[in-house]
Parts: C-alpha cells; sequence; structure tokens
C-alpha cells in the first residue's frame, strides 16, 4: 500500500509542477522586476458631456513593451505588427490619426490636453521621427507609409511621394531634423480604417471597453478621430533603450438622442437630453478586458460646469450636511445612476475659480452586479462654457478667379489671454508668441514677400511681429511650400491676422484627380501656443496612480489647435482634346515649316535661266541637259506617257537608283 | 530736303516725348492697372513678382532659385532686386522698377533709331553704287530709322509690356545693342550684347549668325549678284568690296569669350554660396528648354504640353526646338546679303515658338520690322495681318476671363486665340522673307533693264 501510494503521490506531484510553475512564473511577470518592466495593457473611457449638449466620449488604449532585439516574436500583449515596424524602420516617434469632421474649438474646448492632442485635421496625419542618419530617413518615411498603408487599409503611400510630406524644424514639434510630416486631408475614414485598428488591441473589440464601439453609433457622431500614438517609454537613468508605449484613441462627438426630452419638448427646452452608455454607444460593458491590467472609466466635469454646479448650490441654500458621495451623483442639476469607485479633484494654479472634477469607475468591480452602463440624468438647465484656446485660429481664402488668391490666417482674442497675463504683468512688455506651421501643396505657388501682418486691424511691419521664420518654397511636383514662423503678439491683442497672396499652378492633365472640379486641399496650418500649457493635473489617488490617461492629462503639452482645411478650385484643361490638341498644334508647326521653305526654295525664272547657263560648264550638268533635251523631243512623240516618264521623274529615279547602289556598297 | 528732313525730325522728338509721357502717366496709375498680372505680359521668365520673389529668398539668405519662382538671370536679379523692395511713400508700388523699364524702352528706341540710320545711309550708298538713284532717293524719303523707333515706342505691346513690369524690355536692350553694335562696327558692343542676350533668354543664342554676317559682309545690300551683273557691264570694274572680313569674326569670338567669361564669373560669384553654376544653369535654361511651368500664355506650347501623354514630351521638346534650330541655315543662305533682316527674321520666329513667349517679343520684331519699311513696301497680306494682330490683342483677354475669371469658357478658347497668334506671326514671318526676296529680284530685274538699255545705247 505504501508502494502503491508513494507512486501516486510522485505522479500527482509531477503532474502538479508543469500547472504550478506557469502560475509561479505568470505571477512574477506580474509582479513585474523593477529595472525590467513588462508588457501592460490599460483600457480607459472618458465621457465628457460637452456645453452643446453632445457628449464626449474619449477611449484610450494603452500598451508598453520593451524594445526587443529580435522581431517581435516574444511580445504577449503588444502587435507584433507594430513592434516589427518599428524595429524595421527604427521609428522613435509616431503618430498617425485618421479623423473625420472638424473639432469646433468654440464649444467643444481648445485649451485642455483633449483638445490639444486629440483634435486632428480632417482625413489622415501622419509623422514620424526617426532614430537613423539624416540622409536615410526619407527612405525609412517612405517604407514606413507603405507598411501603414498595408496595415490600416488607407492611402497612406501617397504620402511617400517628396510633394505631400515635408520636414518641419521647430514649429510642429522641436525635432532635429529627422521628423516627417505629412496629411491627406481628402482621406474618407470608415470601418475599413477601424478594423485594423481594433484588430492591435489585445481583446479586439470583444471583450472591455473596446466592445462598445458599435460601429453605426461611432460613425453617426459629429466628429470621430482614431489615433494612434508611438512614442519612447519614460527614459531610465542608465539611458538604455527603455522601451515603447503604444498609445490608441479613438475620440468621438456623440450626440445623445434625448429620448426623455421630447416629450415634454416644451417645457424643458434648455436641458441637455439625458443619456446613457447604452444609448450613446449602443452597448454596454459586459466586463473587463482580461488581459487589461486596469479598466476604468472616467466621467469628467469640466470647470465651467463645476463652477456652475457650485452656484446652483449656492442659490438653492442647500444644507451643508448631506454626504460628499450622495452631492456627487445625486444634486439639483443632475444624477448618476452609478455611484463613483472614487472622484479626483483638479489641482493647481487654474486661471479661473473652480477645477474640474473626474469620477471614476472600475470595471472590474462592476461586472459582479450585471453589465456596467452609466447614466446621466439632466434635472435642470445648465450653460457654462468650455476652456478655449487663448487666441482663435481660422483660415480662409481672398480673392477670386482660378488665376490667384491669397490665403488668410486670423486669430481672435477669446478673452482668455487678459486673464493669463493681465494679472501678474504689465501689458507693455507682455508678448504672447505664437507658433504657425503651414504646408501648402506645389500647385499652390505661395510669394514669401507678400506676408502682410495686421495687428487689431492694422498693418504691422513684417520684422515687428514675426520674430522667426523658416520657408522652404515649393518646388513644381517636387517639394511642398512650407512655412513654419513665431509670431510675437501683444498680449492685450484683439485680433490678428496675416495674408499670403499665390498663384494657382497649372497642372498636367494626368496630374488632376478624377474629379478635377471639385478643387484641391490646402491641408490644415498648425498653431501652437508654445508658453500656454494644456495639462490637468488631479489629485493623486492609489488606484489612478497609474492611469495612463491621467498621466497623459498631466504632461505639459503646448495648446495646439488645426485650421481648416481649405477647397482651392484650379482651373481644368479641356480633358477630352489631347488629340486635337496634338494635331493642331503640329498643323500649326507644319505651316511655319512648309510655307517658309517653299518661299526660300522659290526661284524666279531669270533666276532659273542664270543658273543653267552657270551650270552648263560642269560635266554632269552638261549630261543632264542632254537627258533633258531628249525628253524634251519625246513628248512630242507621245503626249500621253509624258506625265509618267518626265524628265524630272527619271532622274529622280537614276539618282535614288544611285544612292541606293552606293549604299548597298559603302554604308 | 533739308529742312523737310529737320521737320521730320522735331516731329520724331515731339512724339517720342509724348510716348515717354504717356508711359509715366499709365506708370503712376493706382495699381497699375493690373497689366503686371496678365499672362500676355508676364510670363514665368519675365514677372517682375516672382524677381521680387527671387529676391527675397537671397536676402533671406536662401538661393533665390530655391523652389521654382525664380528662372531670371543672377545679374537681373542683383539690379533689379533691390529696385522692387524700395519703396516710396504715397507712390504705386514698383515705380522705380517701372522708371528703370521706360528707361531702358528710351535706350532701345534710340538705338533702333540709330540701327535704322546706319542702315539706311549704307544701303542707299550700294544702290546709288547699282546707279540706281531714283531707287535710293524715294528710299530716302522714308526715315527708317524714325520710323522705327516710333513704331517701337508707340506699339501697345511694347507700352503694355513696359509698363506692365515685364523684364522683356530689358532682354530687348541686349539684342538691340548687339544690333547695333554689329551694324556699327562695335564688336566688343556686339559681342556684348549677344553674349547678354543669350544669358538671360537664351534664345538670342542663333543671333550668332547674322551678328557675324554683319560684322563680317558689312550691313545689309541688295544681293551679290546683282554687283556681279554691274561688274560684267563695267567690265570687272567694282566699287563695292564684297570680301568677308575675317578679322572682324576673330575679334568677335574673341569678345565673345571675354564677355561669356567675365559674365559667368559674375554669376559664379553671385550663385557661389547657394548651389553654384549647374543649379542656376538648370533652373534658368533647363526651364526654359523642358517648359516646367503650364501656365497660360501667348503662345502654343503650354496647352500641347500640359495635354501631350508623358512618353512624348521628351520627343516633342526635341521637334519643336528643332522647328526653330532648322530654319537657321536655309534662311541664312538666302538671306545671307541681307544680316539685320536675317536678324528680324530670326527674332519672330523665336518669338512665336519659344516656351514662355509674351507680347515684349513681339514688340521687338515689330520695331526691327519698321527698319525694312521701304523694302517691304508691297508686303502681301498686310492689312489682313493688321486686322488679325488687332482682333487676336481684343479677344485674348476676354477669352481668358472666360475661362479664368469667370469659367464659362473653357481651355480651348483661350488656346484658340493663342494659335491664331502663331498663325499671324507665321504668315508674317513668311510674307516678309516673301515680300524681301520680291524686292531683291526687282532690284535684279532693274539692273538687268539698265544694261540692256546701255548695251543698246
Amino acid at each position: 500500500m505504501e508502494l502503491l501510494r508513494r507512486p501516486i503521490f510522485s505522479l500527482l506531484l509531477l503532474l502538479s509542477l508543469p500547472i504550478s510553475f506557469p502560475s509561479i512564473s505568470l505571477g512574477s511577470a506580474v509582479q513585474g522586476e523593477d529595472g525590467h518592466r513588462e508588457e501592460e495593457f490599460t483600457e480607459e473611457l472618458l465621457l465628457k458631456p460637452l456645453p452643446d449638449r453632445k457628449v464626449l466620449a474619449h477611449f484610450h488604449f494603452e500598451n508598453t513593451a520593451q524594445r526587443t532585439q529580435s522581431y517581435g516574436r516574444h511580445h504577449h500583449l503588444f502587435p507584433k505588427a507594430i513592434s516589427q515596424l518599428v524595429k524595421k524602420f527604427a521609428v522613435r516617434e509616431m503618430e498617425l490619426s485618421f479623423t473625420q469632421g472638424r473639432w469646433n474649438y468654440e464649444s467643444w474646448g481648445g485649451f485642455d490636453p483633449i483638445s490639444s492632442s486629440n483634435a486632428k485635421p480632417p482625413g489622415v496625419e501622419l509623422w514620424a521621427t526617426f532614430d537613423v542618419p539624416p540622409d536615410q530617413v526619407d527612405a525609412s518615411w517612405k517604407n514606413l507609409t507603405h507598411s501603414l498603408s498595408g496595415l490600416f487599409c488607407a492611402s497612406i503611400n501617397f504620402l511617400e511621394s517628396s510633394a505631400t510630406y515635408s520636414a518641419p524644424e521647430w514649429a510642429f514639434q522641436p525635432a532635429s531634423g529627422n521628423l516627417r510630416y505629412g496629411t491627406l486631408p481628402r482621406e474618407a475614414v470608415c470601418t475599413e480604417n477601424l478594423t485594423p485598428w481594433l484588430k492591435l488591441l489585445p481583446c479586439r473589440d470583444k471583450a472591455g471597453i473596446s466592445s462598445l464601439m458599435d460601429r453605426p453609433s461611432i460613425y453617426r457622431g459629429f466628429y470621430h478621430s482614431q489615433r494612434l500614438r508611438l512614442r519612447p517609454a519614460k527614459i531610465i537613468a542608465d539611458g538604455a533603450d527603455s522601451g515603447i508605449v503604444l498609445e490608441q484613441t479613438l475620440t468621438v462627438v456623440l450626440q445623445p438622442n434625448g429620448f426623455r426630452t421630447k416629450s415634454s419638448h416644451s417645457s424643458e427646452n434648455k436641458i441637455s437630453p439625458t443619456w446613457a452608455m447604452s444609448s450613446l454607444l449602443g452597448r454596454k460593458i459586459e466586463g473587463r478586458c482580461v488581459l487589461a491590467k486596469s479598466s476604468n472609466v472616467y466621467l469628467q466635469l469640466e470647470r465651467g460646469l463645476v463652477a456652475e454646479l457650485n452656484a446652483l448650490k449656492e442659490n438653492q441654500e442647500f444644507v451643508g450636511t448631506t454626504v460628499l458621495n450622495d452631492d456627487l451623483i445625486k444634486n439639483p442639476a443632475f444624477e448618476i445612476s452609478v455611484k463613483p469607485d472614487w472622484v479626483l479633484k483638479e489641482v493647481g494654479n487654474l486661471p479661473t475659480g473652480s477645477s474640474s472634477l473626474m469620477y471614476g469607475y472600475s470595471i472590474g468591480k462592476s461586472t459582479d452586479s450585471g453589465p456596467f452602463d452609466l447614466h446621466l440624468t439632466w434635472k435642470s438647465p445648465m450653460v457654462w462654457s468650455c476652456p478655449r484656446p487663448p487666441l482663435h485660429a481660422s483660415r480662409f481664402l481672398m480673392g477670386s478667379g482660378n488665376e490667384r488668391g491669397a490665403i488668410a490666417i486670423s486669430l481672435r482674442s477669446t478673452g482668455l489671454n487678459e486673464g493669463l497675463y493681465g494679472s501678474n504683468k504689465d501689458k507693455e512688455s507682455c508678448v504672447l508668441p505664437v507658433n504657425v506651421f503651414q504646408v501648402v501643396p506645389w500647385y499652390i505657388k505661395v510669394y514669401f514677400h507678400t506676408i502682410k501682418v495686421f495687428i487689431d486691424e492694422q498693418r504691422k511691419a513684417v520684422p515687428d511681429v514675426i520674430e522667426k521664420i523658416r520657408v522652404s518654397p515649393s518646388e513644381d511636383k517636387v517639394l511642398p511650400g512650407v512655412m513654419e514662423m513665431v509670431l510675437k503678439l501683444p498680449c492685450g491683442v484683439k485680433s490678428a491676422a496675416m495674408t499670403l497672396e499665390f498663384d494657382k499652378g497649372f497642372l498636367h492633365i494626368d496630374e488632376y484627380p478624377p474629379d478635377a472640379n471639385q478643387g484641391f486641399d490646402i491641408p490644415s496650418a498648425i498653431i501652437t501656443f508654445p508658453n500656454v500649457e494644456a495639462a490637468m493635473h488631479f489629485n493623486q489617488f492609489s488606484s489612478s496612480d497609474k492611469s495612463p490617461l491621467l498621466s497623459r492629462f498631466r504632461e505639459k503639452n503646448p495648446v495646439q489647435s488645426y485650421t481648416e482645411v481649405l477647397l482651392v478650385p484650379l482651373t481644368t484643361p479641356d480633358f477630352s482634346m489631347p488629340y486635337n490638341v496634338i494635331t493642331i498644334t503640329c498643323t500649326v508647326f507644319a505651316l511655319y515649316f512648309g510655307s517658309l521653305l517653299n518661299v526660300l526654295r522659290k526661284r524666279a525664272s531669270e533666276e532659273e535661266r542664270l543658273l543653267r547657263a552657270k551650270g552648263r560648264s560642269s560635266p554632269l550638268s552638261r549630261l543632264l541637259a542632254k537627258l533633258r533635251r531628249k525628253k524634251e523631243v519625246e513628248p512630242q512623240s507621245s503626249t500621253t506617257s509624258s506625265s509618267l516618264f518626265s524628265s524630272k521623274l527619271v532622274v529622280k529615279i537614276i539618282l535614288v537608283a544611285a544612292i541606293a547602289i552606293c549604299w548597298q556598297y559603302f554604308g | 530736303m533739308e529742312e523737310e528732313k529737320k521737320g521730320s525730325t522735331s516731329g520724331f522728338w515731339r512724339w517720342a516725348i509724348a510716348s515717354v509721357l504717356f508711359r509715366l502717366i499709365l506708370v503712376f496709375f493706382p495699381k497699375n492697372l493690373h497689366l503686371s498680372s496678365r499672362p500676355e505680359v508676364s510670363t514665368p521668365l519675365t514677372s517682375l513678382r516672382r524677381l521680387s520673389e527671387g529676391y527675397w529668398l537671397k536676402q533671406s539668405s536662401m538661393s533665390p532659385y530655391a523652389g521654382s519662382m525664380y528662372h531670371g538671370s543672377p545679374l537681373l536679379l542683383s539690379i533689379l532686386g533691390p529696385l522692387t523692395a524700395l519703396r516710396i511713400e504715397g507712390q504705386p508700388e514698383h515705380l522705380l522698377c517701372g522708371l528703370f523699364f521706360i528707361l531702358a524702352d528710351i535706350v532701345n528706341a534710340m538705338l533702333i533709331r540709330a540701327t535704322g540710320q546706319c542702315l539706311q545711309m549704307a544701303y542707299s550708298q550700294r544702290l546709288k553704287a547699282l546707279d540706281l538713284v531714283k531707287l535710293s532717293a524715294a528710299s530716302g524719303t522714308i526715315q527708317s530709322g524714325n520710323l522705327a523707333a516710333l513704331v517701337y515706342l508707340w506699339n501697345p505691346f511694347t507700352i503694355v509690356a513696359c509698363v506692365g513690369l515685364s523684364t522683356s524690355p530689358v532682354e530687348n536692350l541686349a539684342t538691340i545693342l548687339s544690333l547695333y553694335g554689329a551694324c556699327t562696327g562695335l564688336v566688343p558692343l556686339a559681342a556684348f550684347g549677344w553674349v547678354i542676350a543669350t544669358h538671360m533668354s537664351l534664345y538670342p543664342a542663333i543671333l550668332i549668325v547674322p551678328v557675324i554676317l554683319l560684322l563680317g559682309y558689312g550691313p545689309d545690300a541688295p544681293p551679290r549678284k546683282v554687283f556681279l551683273q554691274k561688274e560684267y557691264k563695267n567690265g570687272g570694274q567694282s566699287n563695292v568690296q564684297v570680301i568677308f572680313s575675317w578679322r572682324q569674326l576673330v575679334h568677335f569670338v574673341f569678345w565673345s569669350i571675354i564677355w561669356g567669361t567675365y559674365v559667368l564669373v559674375l554669376c559664379g560669384i553671385s550663385v557661389k554660396q547657394y548651389a553654384g553654376l549647374q543649379e542656376m544653369i538648370r533652373r534658368t535654361y533647363g526651364f526654359i528648354l523642358t517648359v516646367e511651368d503650364l501656365s497660360p500664355n501667348i503662345g502654343v506650347l503650354w496647352y500641347f504640353f500640359a495635354e501631350v501623354f508623358d512618353f512624348f514630351r521628351s520627343f516633342f521638346f526635341i521637334v519643336f526646338h528643332m522647328n526653330i534650330l532648322f530654319m537657321i541655315l536655309p534662311l541664312a543662305i538666302r538671306l545671307k546679303h541681307r544680316p539685320a533682316f536675317l536678324a528680324f527674321v530670326y527674332i519672330a520666329i523665336t518669338a512665336t515658338f519659344k516656351s514662355y513667349p509674351s507680347v515684349g517679343d513681339s514688340a521687338l520684331y515689330f520695331g526691327l520690322l519698321a527698319l525694312f519699311a521701304n523694302e517691304l513696301a508691297d508686303i502681301k497680306f498686310s492689312f489682313f495681318l493688321f486686322c488679325g494682330y488687332i482682333g487676336v490683342s481684343l479677344l485674348s483677354p476676354v477669352m481668358h476671363n472666360l475661362w479664368i475669371w469667370r469659367g464659362t469658357g473653357n481651355a480651348n478658347f483661350y488656346f484658340a486665340t493663342g494659335m491664331a497668334y502663331a498663325c499671324l506671326q507665321i504668315i508674317l514671318v513668311v510674307e516678309s522673307v516673301s515680300a524681301m526676296l520680291d524686292h531683291d529680284r526687282m532690284l535684279m530685274k532693274l539692273v538687268a533693264a539698265r544694261k540692256h538699255v546701255d548695251s543698246k545705247s
């Protein structure tokens, strides 16, 4: 029995070993050593009511991996396609965005981290920096565009041609010459671009927050921007190649289709429609993605809204004995269906008195009580405004006709810059630097010497306002025109405008797109305020400590905004005419050549006689004359054959034959 | 006779001053009548706006040839560039440039006048030598130099090109300088003009043939055969020398080399810190030869190259430039006794078929055409040509407006006027050559008839 039992025990032990080993190794991996970080994946969703009764949904997925020497064979979570891309083309940083719709900087905000880094120009925008010597950057870029084009089913490969991308030096981002930037303003973005993007997530759209991405509801939105950002992880002290962070965000602005307000439309006219996650996005969160380290949903209330709430509370003389959490989910203005797991408050020096609030929900906990769904019911009308950039930038075309025009960039004050600077500094010395980066395709031939700057509707000398300018003029069919400049505007500026004249180019018939009369797009200009930072600090909460979304919010990025894409109509030639043009032009050339030669070789009769008299001296001409005389006799006998056997014809035939014989022998 | 001449010269000066005043009024006109943006006036090569862009690039320490804006000479840039940047308060932009172009036009007219006088004097001497005094007296009634200068000054094309701030008056100046130098036997001047003209717009390079003939044989004369006939009649006695002077040719080559190296060195210095001479040649001559800019002009090549299939592009470059080159030799053989007229024919042909023609080029050949008013008195189709030119110059802006500004016409409308213009120029060239050859025949007949009369008596 003893003997029998021992082998069974040892067998059990043996059997349990392979089961226990992975669990031990997995455990150590999850625990992680400090020097050697493992792959991590987090998923987060930020919901934010917008002042114009819309709702912003911002999905944020972050995937961190170690840089490996091999071609991505040992990744558990990190997408292999991306790691191979990074490895092969030595990409240091990259950002690719697919956007449809235009971000409304006035009502959706232009000063917070989301609008600065997630509001993108329509179409495709791609920029990348490379870890290669400067002469190989272009080659890497071209290969990268082709790979991405295949990966995302988009025509990113059009960015390969040197006429479509540019190399900004300082106005877009501080780069050391290995940054390339390109946009395709007319790229149509649709679900075929989203599917490959979702494939990069470890749970795809099968589980976790990404399962909310119901295609019809996303593409019904006013704005959606799907973004893929690669960045190096934080540099470790020893300077070793640390790792790479893949940040995938999807920003959607949706209109809740207010099912409740419809019934009582007249009375509750101003109340924002009530919405739920399930009504906005069409789905609920069934559970977290098990591969994710953390899975959180946030509801953000903006500063303006919080200030309004406080005012409302004071007005109603609410007794201050209510519990904090209860106050937060149930107050006179709105009601939230789920109690937040934690509430974060914005800290730091704020331009306005109030700070914004962030309600956090951890998905892992809420799965026990069924699928997670968040309802927000508005109870009283709220009017607030969102943080705006110091200057609102817009761009438009001037002039008419298809020959020339002018681009104007206008910056209007939103009243914020006075609040920023007016209090602590005197207005005389205070300047607001503004970076302008603009790429113009080559068929818009910009005259850079015609830059005019107007401040408060008064024309200023260019060197007084433009502190620094770098121009790379466009070259036909080869390079786009690039303009980077730093404007120094006084802080109290009400409006500033800059105009730039251009001539419209004329293209070859093959260079027009199929819908030539629609016009051509000038990509958005980028306006950056380098001294104004869009950062939001929330008070540290133990569970939110490592939230990548909040750490992105904490980053000190300058406020950035994109201007509109301009549509420039260009003249078209007649596309049906090539053969006609070729034949008519060649006819004119033939007319010239023939008639001029005819005039030159025409001789008067006396000249001919003179020539004949002269020519008689040579033996050959004597022979010819003899022949001719003979022929002159012949016609008298046979007039019918004269036309066929005229002397000239015979001479010509003999001459040609002689040349042919010579050619045969000596050629 | 003398009084009449005096009267005509005072009349000439009056008209010349009036034309200058007219130009001044137009230059001071606000906004310059938008002439400088007309495609007929400013081509990518002659546009002053592009020149000031090049100057701006140069001032911001970039190569003026960076981008594809400026394609002119670096020397022109250093002369005209500072003028474009200077502004006088309360005066229209580019006033100084306008004044500079007016000055160039005045000099052009004076040089044409001097050339005409020189040609006429030489020609009447030759006619006298042929005992055709009556004919020479008849030719003396029209002072062709004065006429040509006035035609040049009052030609609407010249006025438009000058007031519209294109650089063609300066290019014309170099060409006329070369012809003037060749007519008066000033070899260094002729070489200088030829080198500068070639440097600025490439096509005047073919003027080397008439310039050499002018220097070698002297100014225009009746055909040599007439003198041979005359000589035969006189029994071997000839008072007119028709010997090619090789010394002048050697001088010309020597001076051309000197001026050519001088210009190259100056250009080399001015583009040294950017990309060098190779880049300059690629951006100027390369741009002219490969018709890179397809913006509309009064020529025929822009639309052709906008429509033609890409793989035929190089073939047609060669064909079209060959069309200019092919005619050099036949014309030179047939018109070698009239080198100044030959120069006119060459200039007219290049003005028709160059890649970026403008009305400034037409202005030049019209001025030169008037130099031969006596010889070409019985040119055919002159009324038709006159009406055609007027019609085209009125229709072309209309068609351009319809196509570009209103969008109701299309490119074919405008191209048709360009086509008609090219045809008119071709007819003008062909008919003037034909008229000149007929004139020569007439001279020969006259001499022969006189010989006949002499032998009979």
